[in-house]
């Protein structure tokens, strides 16, 4: 053992360098997340009318995405009268999240937002310990009498994406790098081939699936793939801006999602389909400060300005802009025009004939793709 | 498909390849020793994000793949410290160092998600990319894609032409009889372990500079697990280790390109491919009764000289 004194000691000094750096991480996170509390406290005594609104996000904040997209939503709830906001980010899915939850609950929260589909069991199971607090998950199906639910009709903005993509490409081909072969997914390719026909009837959509909402090297990847195979604009279902990064590259068009992606691919950025989440977070704030409120599904669309597009590019010329305009302005004032029939499926059979549309569960059950897309729904 | 498809389909192999492959040369080296580190997920997530955070504050890509090498090195210290030290199993080890890589970088690097760090862009190598077909497939990608041509090389040249080499082969195959030859089979396989640790980390550090800018949860995406059955396919042989990570790059981007092009295979059953030729050459290099080809003292603990 002689010889080994050395390595022994960079070994045990190293060690316990991880050590020291891993606790005082932690400690810190403990010391943050009792500030908050402390603080939270503290605002409640001191302004007993002021009502806690809390939110749980799934993934940390950081400048673009899913969870920054509910950020926004959040600060603009943080300025209404009588209301304190505050969040807990990066919750992971599961047992987790009935922890966070409940501390919330205790804490005297009024309302608890919880944004990602995978808190549905534990937001039902909480929501029945606490009768008196109101809960809202987000993009799910299940209620209570003090469980409501939200989601926003993305699929009116990714058709109008789709408008913006079919009138640039010059290829007549659009790649789209998806997540999960999932009726949210599959209703929003859908949409956006639609809008992208609409524009250019030669165009088509080439689909690639990574099984990822955020692997920013796969999914950059993925877009590569799509490059070669000929695409000159990608869009994406995902919540890393690898696909953009990808884009830019090559020197082609993208459509980024969840909040403006543009400033990692200002080259090439055309537009993203954006959420935008304040007016249902001010809705369902304003009814249980007025008592009016009640559970229910809210699915609202473009027409309350949930969803809606990103500023576009420099290179997106004004007639394409006012083709989209067009459009818009018909579905803000409240005509659904997306899913009209006659709408034809892959193999050319008609789905939703002529002057029809379907219905909500039509919608949130969808599993086929429309003609124009090139790839398998599953 | 047509040509330009399929040499950019070899092009993306290469890349996708280039970070298995700097893993598995270090497993190689590792194992050479006598040392089985089954942590190469662990530390290919730790020495991403190490990487990732060292490039992020310095604006220098270089120190970010010296940051990745070196927490590389941190990584297969504990495993060297548990197996080599204190004589621990080697097995339990390795999975805990995967276990402990990936919950450690998942907890360190949250703060990192979302932000983009300077990394290594593709640049046409002077006169070779002008070859034809070669050019285009091997050298048109960054600097860490030319080092890994040279390192194959340059590990097949230590391991058989220098004594130090020599020396941990010994240990590897005869650990007592390196004993008894005055070797200490301690500093050798510290030695083996942690410089197969730094490779590793550039593997690592490949993911977070070169393949992406970014960091995220799971960047290292099965990597780690595919570089230690790439180890077996290539029979520790450095050489062979190159033709095994490019057929799995090649394997990853082909199910990707293939989608693209409109194909109607369930994804579900493209992107199970590259897990399904593990398998397959595990199966392929034990019937082929190439697995005794493996060092014969790997796995096996030595007792302390003293």
């Amino acid at each position: 053992m002689y010889r080994f004194k050395p390595f022994l000691i960079v070994a045990v000094l190293t060690l316990s360098a991880f050590l020291t750096f891993g606790c005082a991480n932690e400690k810190k996170e403990a010391e943050n997340s009792q500030a908050t509390t402390e603080k939270a406290e503290k605002a409640e005594t001191a302004t007993p009318k002021e009502m806690q609104v809390g939110f749980i996000y799934v993934s940390p904040i950081g400048d673009a995405g899913y969870s920054y997209a509910h950020h926004l939503g959040e600060l603009e709830a943080a300025k209404l009268p009588g209301v304190k906001a505050s969040h807990v980010e990066a919750v992971p899915e599961g047992v987790d999240s009935e922890r966070v939850l409940r501390n919330m609950a205790r804490k005297g929260y009024k309302i608890i937002f919880a944004t990602s589909f995978g808190y549905m069991d534990s937001v039902i199971k909480v929501a029945q310990e606490f009768p008196d607090i109101v809960f809202e998950h987000c993009s799910g199906f299940k209620r209570a009498e003090n469980a409501g639910t939200y989601f926003g009709r993305m699929y009116q903005a990714r058709y109008l994406t789709g408008i913006v993509a079919g009138s640039m490409t010059k290829s007549n081909k659009i790649g789209y790098v998806a997540a999960f072969p999932i009726p949210e997914v599959i209703r929003g390719i859908n949409a956006f081939t639609l809008g992208a026909r609409k524009a250019n009837p030669k165009a088509e959509v080439r689909v690639v699936w990574t099984k990822t909402w955020y692997d920013p090297a796969l999914e950059k990847d993925a877009a590569e793939s799509l490059l070669d195979a000929g695409c000159d604009v990608i869009a994406q279902h995902q919540d890393s801006p690898g696909p953009q990064e990808a884009a830019q590259e090559r020197g082609v068009y993208s459509v980024g999602y969840d909040s403006d992606m543009s400033s990692f691919a200002p080259k090439s950025h055309l537009t993203s389909a954006v959420w935008n989440w304040a007016p249902i977070y001010t809705y369902i704030i304003k009814g249980v400060q007025n008592g009016t409120w009640r559970s229910e599904d809210i699915w609202w669309g473009m027409d309350k300005g949930v969803v809606g597009l990103a500023p576009y590019g420099d290179m997106v010329p004004q007639d394409v802009r006012d083709k989209v305009g067009a459009e818009q302005a018909k579905i803000e004032a409240g005509h659904d025009i997306v899913f009209q029939g006659p709408i034809k499926d892959q193999a050319g059979k008609v789905v939703v004939p002529q002057g029809e549309t379907p219905d909500d569960a039509a919608l949130l059950g969808m599993t086929y793709f429309v003609e124009g897309v090139v790839g398998t729904a599953n | 498909m047509n040509f330009d498809m399929v040499i950019a389909l070899l092009a993306a192999s290469v890349q996708m390849g280039t970070p298995i492959l700097y893993a598995t040369l270090g497993e190689i080296l590792t194992e050479k020793s006598g040392v089985l580190n089954l942590g190469v997920e662990g530390v290919m997530a730790v020495s991403a994000l190490g990487a990732f955070v060292v490039a992020q504050a310095t604006g220098q890509p270089w120190l970010g793949v010296l940051a990745g090498g070196a927490c590389g090195v941190f990584m297969a210290l504990l495993h060297a410290v548990a197996c080599v030290v204190l004589l621990g199993n080697q097995v339990v080890s390795g999975l805990a160092v995967t276990i402990l890589g990936l919950g450690l970088s998942s907890f360190m690097g949250q703060p990192f998600i979302g932000l983009s760090a300077p990394g290594f862009t593709p640049f046409a190598f002077p006169l070779l990319s002008d070859i034809p077909l070669v050019g285009d497939v091997f050298f048109r990608g960054d600097a860490l894609v030319y080092l890994s041509y040279l390192l194959p090389f340059a590990l097949w040249f230590f391991l058989q032409r220098t004594r130090l080499g020599l020396e941990i082969r010994a240990v590897g195959e005869e650990p007592e009889a390196a004993l008894a030859a005055g070797l200490s089979a301690e500093r050798l396989r510290m030695i083996a372990t942690l410089a197969g640790g730094f490779l590793i980390g550039m593997g690592g550090a490949y993911l977070s500079l070169a393949y992406t800018h970014l960091w995220t949860n799971g960047l290292s995406g099965g990597r780690g697990w595919i570089a230690v059955a790439l180890v077996i396919f290539a029979f520790w042989n450095p050489q062979r280790a190159i033709i095994g990570a490019y057929l799995f790059g090649g394997v990853m981007a082909f199910q990707l390109r293939l989608q693209a092009t409109g194909s109607h295979i369930s994804s579900s059953l493209l992107l199970m491919l590259p897990y399904l030729l593990t398998i397959v050459v595990l199966a392929a290099s034990a019937a082929r009764g190439r697995g005794d080809e493996a060092p014969a003292g790997l796995g096996v603990n030595t007792a302390p000289e003293e």
